[in-house]
């Protein structure tokens, strides 16, 4: 073992002491997520006599149920239905566009050789930090100039522009990685750079397209401000919608509700999460480290 | 010039070109636009007759700006202290090779994959007063327990730290944890030669040697706590009051409800050069070890 003294070779009550600490920490970890699910699907009734944290008397289906369908967002009463809806057609081919853009970005950057590339680097990796306000309006006005501000295609677009920086740099960092002689290997045979990057490089490319799909489709599923100011009215993806849910009068009388909306909202990315798993971990920990 | 084209079709400057355009214009433009904006006297419509920096004087004696700067400090000195806290501490226990360590990691990443949004609405219910901890405890017996952080405005900036460290910690914990599985094993086992005692190891000895590790961290949440936007939206809309109003909050909201473009602005651009000023030792780190 190389690591530090494990949990066999600890005095007793540290080992005690450090599965207390972790267990605790769990329950702090879990609480939210419980109290959200026990509580879409505990009839009001068992709110109004109790708490959250109480646990229901019988399980009804019927919170998710309005929840799902007939829940108010203001005069609408149709439920979180049309998000979800909305969530994936603007998440779909924004990841989708996104992965391509930035293995293409990533690619060229790592192939491109200039006494200008550590400079194109850094005007990257600031971009990677500018807080989106400082670029919002602008954009906004941009978008009504090209006629796509409030509709799929404007979400979309910024999805992927917002985001580009981001991919960009993760594609740069894998294809730094792979050797050169690849990639010369298909221009000796004549394929073009685009060629090259569509039949020999992106092939190759499976483990970082993964973490950068998982990535994008996390971020863009939860986003919240951009799709509010540019997805427009009928285009709102779930997160705005159950804000929506959550903070209309009506609906405020039945938390139930909110909380089976709420889960709604959660579980393709939990999904994602669950069925990934060590590439969930990865993305994170490499994304993480930026440049 | 046929022969310069079907050059150009075997090296990826086009690619880098075009990239370099669209961050050029997204990314930098709308910060030289709203830069611009932040000298007028614009409000509901951009008019560019300029007056200096009068709308950066305003701030300065805007209340609700000095509050929510105020707020952004205090939140993110306890969200960074206890994300790495909780973080390297959670990362140490799983690094001794626990039993059933797939479990807890997976309790203490799965934050990770849920929106803020939905983050925000699962900690403000399980802390209303009427409905979660306090009501719990109270039916319990204890009816005098109180704990209503979130409707006090002394507070409830507190119980934002509480959400945001039950998010963040996961991520420290998966960079720290990658950092000591990185540690050479030599320097455990000189440790062991030694008898330092494991606490002391890991603050005299490991950590100060993960430097870089917690450099990203910290650099990482810092954006977070700059951007955030989502959160507080979620939980408690910047109140009780303006108790919990924070800079991004302040932006968005006078780009976008309040009609203020100038002073709106004028906030965006401080935003940005708080990131910068953050990140400038970071980058200048990361560009001279790359030399």
């Amino acid at each position: 073992m190389s690591s530090p003294a494990n949990a066999a070779a600890m005095p007793r009550v540290a080992v005690v002491g450090m599965y207390a600490f972790l267990i605790v920490s769990a329950l702090f970890f879990l609480a939210p997520f419980l109290v959200i699910l026990i509580n879409s699907v505990k009839p009001m009734a068992d709110i109004r006599s109790g708490n959250l944290l109480t646990l229901p008397s019988e399980i009804t289906f019927e919170p998710w149920r309005i929840a799902w369908s007939s829940a108010c967002t203001g005069l609408d009463c149709s439920g979180i239905k049309p998000g979800l809806w909305n969530s994936i057609l603007i998440t779909v081919p924004a990841v989708v566009i996104s992965v391509l853009t930035g293995a293409l970005n990533g690619y060229a950057l790592a192939q491109w050789r200039s006494r200008f590339a550590d400079w194109l680097m850094l005007f990257i990796l600031i971009g990677l930090f500018v807080p989106y306000q400082a670029m919002l309006y602008p954009t906004v006005k941009i978008l009504s100039g090209m006629g796509i501000f409030r509709s799929y295609t404007g979400i979309i677009f910024v999805h992927v522009v917002y985001g580009l920086p981001y991919t960009t740099l993760l594609f740069r960092n894998f294809y730094v990685g792979v050797p050169d002689e690849i990639s010369r290997a298909a221009r000796m045979e004549g394929a073009s750079f685009l060629r090259t990057f569509w039949s020999v490089i992106l092939p190759i490319s499976t483990n970082i397209i993964v973490v950068v799909a998982i990535l994008q489709f996390t971020g863009i599923w939860n986003d919240y401000l951009l799709g509010l100011i540019f997805a427009g009215n009928d285009n709102l993806p779930m997160t705005v919608q159950l804000t929506n849910i959550v903070n209309n009068s009506r609906s405020a009388a039945e938390p139930n509700v909110n909380m089976a909306a709420a889960l709604l909202a959660a579980i393709p990315t939990l999904i994602v999460y669950f069925v990934s798993g060590r590439y969930f971990v990865r993305g994170i920990a490499t994304g993480a480290v930026k440049g | 010039m046929t022969r310069w084209f079907q050059r150009q079709m075997f090296r990826p400057t086009f690619t880098v070109v075009a990239f370099f355009a669209v961050i050029a214009i997204f990314f930098y433009g709308s910060i030289g636009w709203t830069f611009l904006m932040s000298l007028t006297k614009s409000s509901l419509m951009p008019r560019y007759d300029f007056v200096g920096f009068e709308k950066y004087a305003d701030l300065m004696d805007n209340k609700r700006w000095i509050v929510s700067c105020i707020n952004m400090v205090v939140f993110g000195a306890l969200f960074i202290v206890g994300s790495l806290l909780l973080g390297s501490i959670l990362a140490i226990f799983i690094d001794r090779g626990i039993r059933f360590e797939g479990v807890f990691g997976t309790i203490f990443l799965y934050p990770l994959a849920i929106s803020l949004i939905v983050t925000g609405l699962g900690w403000r219910w399980l802390l209303d007063p009427t409905l979660g901890i306090q009501a719990m405890v109270r039916d319990m017996g204890w009816e005098n327990f109180a704990f209503d952080w979130i409707t006090e405005p002394d507070r409830a900036i507190y119980t934002l730290v509480i959400a945001s460290v039950w998010r963040s910690a996961g991520l420290v914990m998966i960079i720290v944890l990658a950092g000591l599985r990185s540690v050479d094993g030599d320097l455990w086992k000189a440790i062991r030669m030694e008898k330092i005692p494991q606490w002391r190891a890991y603050v005299q000895v490991i950590f100060p040697g993960m430097r870089p590790v917690f450099a990203s961290c910290i650099v990482l949440l810092m954006s977070e706590v700059i951007r955030g936007y989502d959160l507080i939206v979620a939980m408690t809309n910047g109140g009780p009051g303006i108790s919990t109003e924070m800079p991004a909050k302040f932006a968005v909201d006078f780009f976008f409800s309040r009609m203020n473009l100038s002073l709106a602005s004028a906030a965006s651009i401080l935003m940005l050069l708080l990131s910068l000023l953050m990140l400038a030792p970071y980058l200048y780190s990361e560009f001279r070890r790359r030399d």
